[in-house]
């Protein structure tokens, strides 16, 4: 009896905290018809956000992808001082708020910041597209080295070893031995920061301005139309990005059991 | 999946340290410090920038301060309900079988994938006014730990399953041929070796929920005193202006954010103390 | 092409594997190096394949000084423990892949493939994956994929060490059988003492970094040059200087000049062969090994008192 006790109490948390509230908003945009719904997100206004949106996820995810493979190589391959150091500070961003991100880059790259005067050569970063990148790439980073870390750890180097005594060069091991050891890591890793990039808002919401139909991503856009009133647009903006936040999870799902295959 | 930092011990291969291994670091520590690196030490420069006594004084105001309590008291709330939900689903997800089973495994990944804006707005929809519910909680704590929740479901969760799905059931079997019965098992074989699991999964839940923005911003209402937390004070500050008092909240958060991540890694060390080599 | 490592020392941090070791290894020979856990074999083996730079000491291939240079300009061919299979790679391409990193024609490959495939009798299972294999079909494709770059040194680290007791004495007869066959210079390391003794015409042991014996099965076991080597290589009696193995134990019912009174603790029965403990009234234990005709000649019986006299006894000079 406390088994099934134990699953509905689960089963019902999951629901009422996750599954209606989402399941509600479906129903809130679609409330008046279809039609309604698709004129509040064909707006021009809605349309750059959707595209703002994709441009920041287009660059920060294949940058993080990248430097996250190298990452993970330098953290689990190489002896260097302060690993445990570098370990933190790619953990830092799951742990740290978005708005002090966000601060952070403002006080860097504002008037009288470090970096400030690259305004003064007409390289805007702020309240510009240039610094959302830097936003999202900074929340984004953690999860392409997350996730590839323990696979490269558990696959050990004896393949790569091999791979060298039979003539390949270092380049040649990597591509075609450690690569494909680690694609289905890399391809989770790449679907949690895809996600992420998408759905940033704090970060991004300090250092745009929130210039509407210039620097205003999808998840700002959401946040202004429900403070102006226009709950409609509101909430069908919040489908897409819903829509996008379940093909992530289903994505995941698939690339999930494929992991533990290998 | 991204329950557990990255695991730090000795490298495996001196192989690739070479050359080319030189350079790679090289690269990756270039881009570390430039996307992260760089602005955190701006923040900190910056909130020294005035002296102590003007940090201090920025930290300790009381509105300040009051963020600070209510971000901190209801993290821990949502930490610690997290602890007892998220073990109870994680156990459900893994030792119990009905249909739909691994749809509802899916689904725990939403609020990873939900953007936090959205989230807020789902749960402003179905409980606060206008609910078909008929609930309201809006501009209160309750919403916000209602927000905060939504938000860190999944860190105990995803941090458990893995622990209890290694879980060598035969320890479980060999407690149960010495005669214990479940709840003895329980205690004494299953939870003492899921602690660090979900210590480190509380710690990370924790963490998420002191720093939350986007879940909260429109349920809590941000009364000053009442329902505004810490993040949503930085950002009240800095569109006033008030650049000084926003950094120097930052860095407390930042401290504590660190100090977590710290407490994760001392809670891995503990949970593989007894494995084999 | 012969091998020769001379005065290597290999240091990890303050740990040293390998003290001035200095070894030669015939050309077409299939040499072990053979030691307990810790002796220095499989790091002696890495410096030699260029997979661990030593602090001091040079390693040369044929008459050619290697040391400063990289694995994969040595032409070795390495056989690993747990095979460093390709998992995600078949088992046509894991032959292949040497032959495909330099770039050799396609037909060239196909034919070399077929080639190695057929000499490791794993044709029909190329389009396997490595994971559909069994532990022996894996180490031989192991095999097949360092010989398919025709390497000037074959070295293998304890390459049946992870599969079971019958594969391995299967796949320790096939390697002699292939090498036979090859004759590519060999170098395997082992901890065990049979497996050298069957597979081996040279064997180097090795103990704490350093080598204690060089020479063939029969010259280890007869001549073994100190008490390490002598109860490495096979089981020992040490009476006080003296060691005398199972086989040279003398018994006898009735006692004899020289010998020593003992008494039957066990007697075991293996075949062919029969073990018996005897244990003396010093509280002494000693092994014995009889034959089945011996055994069965004096009746060995438990808690039996009989005379023990050595046939043959090996000292060790001091030092």
């Amino acid at each position: 009896m406390p088994k099934y006790l134990l699953r509905f109490g689960a089963l019902g948390y999951l629901s009422l905290l996750l599954l209606v509230p989402v399941g509600f908003v479906f129903y809130r945009a679609f409330e008046h018809g279809l039609g309604p719904a698709w004129d509040a997100v064909s707006s021009q206004q809605a349309v750059h956000a959707l595209e703002l949106t994709l441009l920041m996820a287009a660059i920060a995810v294949p940058a993080n992808t990248i430097f996250g493979v190298i990452l993970a190589l330098a953290l689990v391959r190489s002896r260097f001082p302060g690993r445990g150091l570098v370990n933190a500070i790619v953990d830092l961003p799951l742990a740290l708020s978005p708005v002090v991100v966000g601060l952070a880059l403002f006080l860097l790259y504002g008037r009288g910041g470090w970096l400030g005067g690259l305004a003064d050569h007409g390289i805007k970063i702020l309240f510009a597209v240039p610094g959302m990148v830097l936003a999202t790439m900074f929340v984004s980073l953690p999860f392409v080295v997350r996730e590839v870390v323990p696979v490269l750890r558990e696959i050990g180097t004896e393949q790569e070893q091999a791979a060298e005594t039979l003539g390949a060069s270092p380049f040649q091991t990597f591509w075609r031995i450690t690569l494909p050891a680690i694609r289905w890591a890399v391809a989770y890793g790449v679907v949690l920061t895809t996600a992420r990039a998408i759905g940033e808002f704090g970060a991004v919401s300090v250092v745009s301005g929130k210039i509407q139909g210039r620097t205003e991503t999808l998840p700002l856009y959401v946040q202004a139309q429900f403070e102006q009133f226009d709950i409609q647009g509101a909430y069908a903006a919040s489908v897409i990005l819903a829509l996008i936040a379940v093909a992530t999870v289903v994505g995941l799902r698939v690339i999930h059991p494929r992991e533990e295959e290998s | 999946m991204a329950s557990n930092a990255a695991v730090l011990e000795r490298p495996t291969g001196a192989v690739s340290g070479r050359a080319g291994g030189a350079l790679a670091r090289g690269v990756a520590a270039g881009y570390l410090t430039i996307v992260v690196l760089l602005p955190l030490a701006a923040l900190i420069w910056s909130s020294r920038a005035d002296g102590a006594d003007a940090f201090w004084h920025q930290a300790t105001r009381p509105e300040a301060v009051s963020a600070l309590k209510l971000s901190l008291g209801v993290s821990a709330v949502c930490a610690l309900i997290n602890a007892v939900a998220g073990t109870a689903i994680a156990w459900v997800l893994v030792r119990d079988r009905f249909a739909g089973k691994s749809a509802v495994d899916a689904v725990i990944d939403l609020p990873f994938a939900l953007p936090t804006i959205v989230a807020g707005l789902t749960l402003l929809a179905l409980y606060g006014p206008g609910s078909p519910f008929g609930v309201d909680v809006a501009f209160t704590r309750v919403g916000l730990l209602l927000a905060l929740l939504f938000v860190t479901l999944p860190f105990v969760v995803r941090a458990v399953q893995p622990v209890l799905l290694e879980l060598d059931t035969e320890m479980e079997e060999a407690a149960a041929s010495l005669g214990a019965g479940s709840l003895a098992i329980f205690r004494r074989i299953v939870f003492p070796n899921l602690l660090p699991a979900i210590l480190s999964g509380v710690a990370l839940a924790f963490a998420r929920a002191v720093g939350e923005f986007g879940a909260v911003v429109l349920i809590s209402g941000n009364i000053p005193f009442k329902t505004e937390v810490s993040s949503v004070y930085i950002f009240g500050q800095l569109q006033s202006g008030n650049g000084s008092g926003a950094a120097a909240v930052s860095v407390v958060l930042l401290a504590i954010s660190l100090g977590v991540l710290l407490l994760i890694g001392a809670f891995r060390r503990w949970r593989t103390k007894h494995d084999y080599a | 092409m012969g091998i020769a490592a001379v005065d290597v020392t290999k240091r990890f941090g303050s740990y040293t594997a390998l003290d001035n070791v200095s070894v030669t290894i015939p050309e077409g020979s299939l040499t072990a190096l053979l030691g307990p856990s810790g002796s220095g074999k499989s790091t002696l083996l890495r410096v030699i394949a260029g997979l661990e730079q030593p602090e001091s000491g040079r390693v040369l291939i044929g008459d050619e000084d290697v040391t400063n240079r990289p694995a994969r300009t040595r032409g070795v061919g390495m056989v690993f423990q747990h095979y460093a299979a390709f998992k995600h790679m078949t088992v046509w391409d894991n032959v292949a892949f040497g032959l495909t990193i330099r770039k050799r024609p396609k037909a060239d490959v196909a034919d070399r493939v077929h080639e190695l495939l057929e000499l490791v009798q794993l044709e029909g299972l190329a389009k396997r994956y490595p994971s559909q294999l069994s532990g022996g079909q894996r180490q031989r494709m192991a095999l097949a994929r360092a010989l398919a770059v025709e390497p000037s040194v074959l070295l293998l680290d304890e390459p049946f060490g992870a599969l079971d007791a019958r594969v391995r004495k299967e796949l320790r007869a096939w390697l002699r059988r292939l090498h036979d066959e090859v004759h590519v210079t060999t170098i395997i390391v082992t901890h065990d003492q049979e497996e050298a003794m069957e597979v081996a015409g040279q064997i180097v042991v090795l103990n704490g970094g350093r080598v204690e014996q060089v020479g063939s099965p029969r010259e280890l076991y007869d001549e073994p040059a100190n008490e390490f080597v002598m109860s490495f290589v096979g089981p020992v009696n040490r009476v006080g200087d003296t060691f005398v193995r199972p086989h040279d134990v003398e018994v006898r019912l009735e006692p004899e000049d020289g010998s020593t009174e003992a008494m039957v603790e066990r007697v075991v029965h293996l075949g062919f062969e029969v073990r018996v403990e005897l244990v003396r009234d010093n509280g002494q234990h000693l092994l014995v090994q009889l034959t089945q005709e011996e055994a069965e000649q004096l009746e060995l019986e438990r808690g039996q008192i009989v005379y023990v006299r050595p046939r043959h006894e090996t000292v060790f000079s001091a030092g």
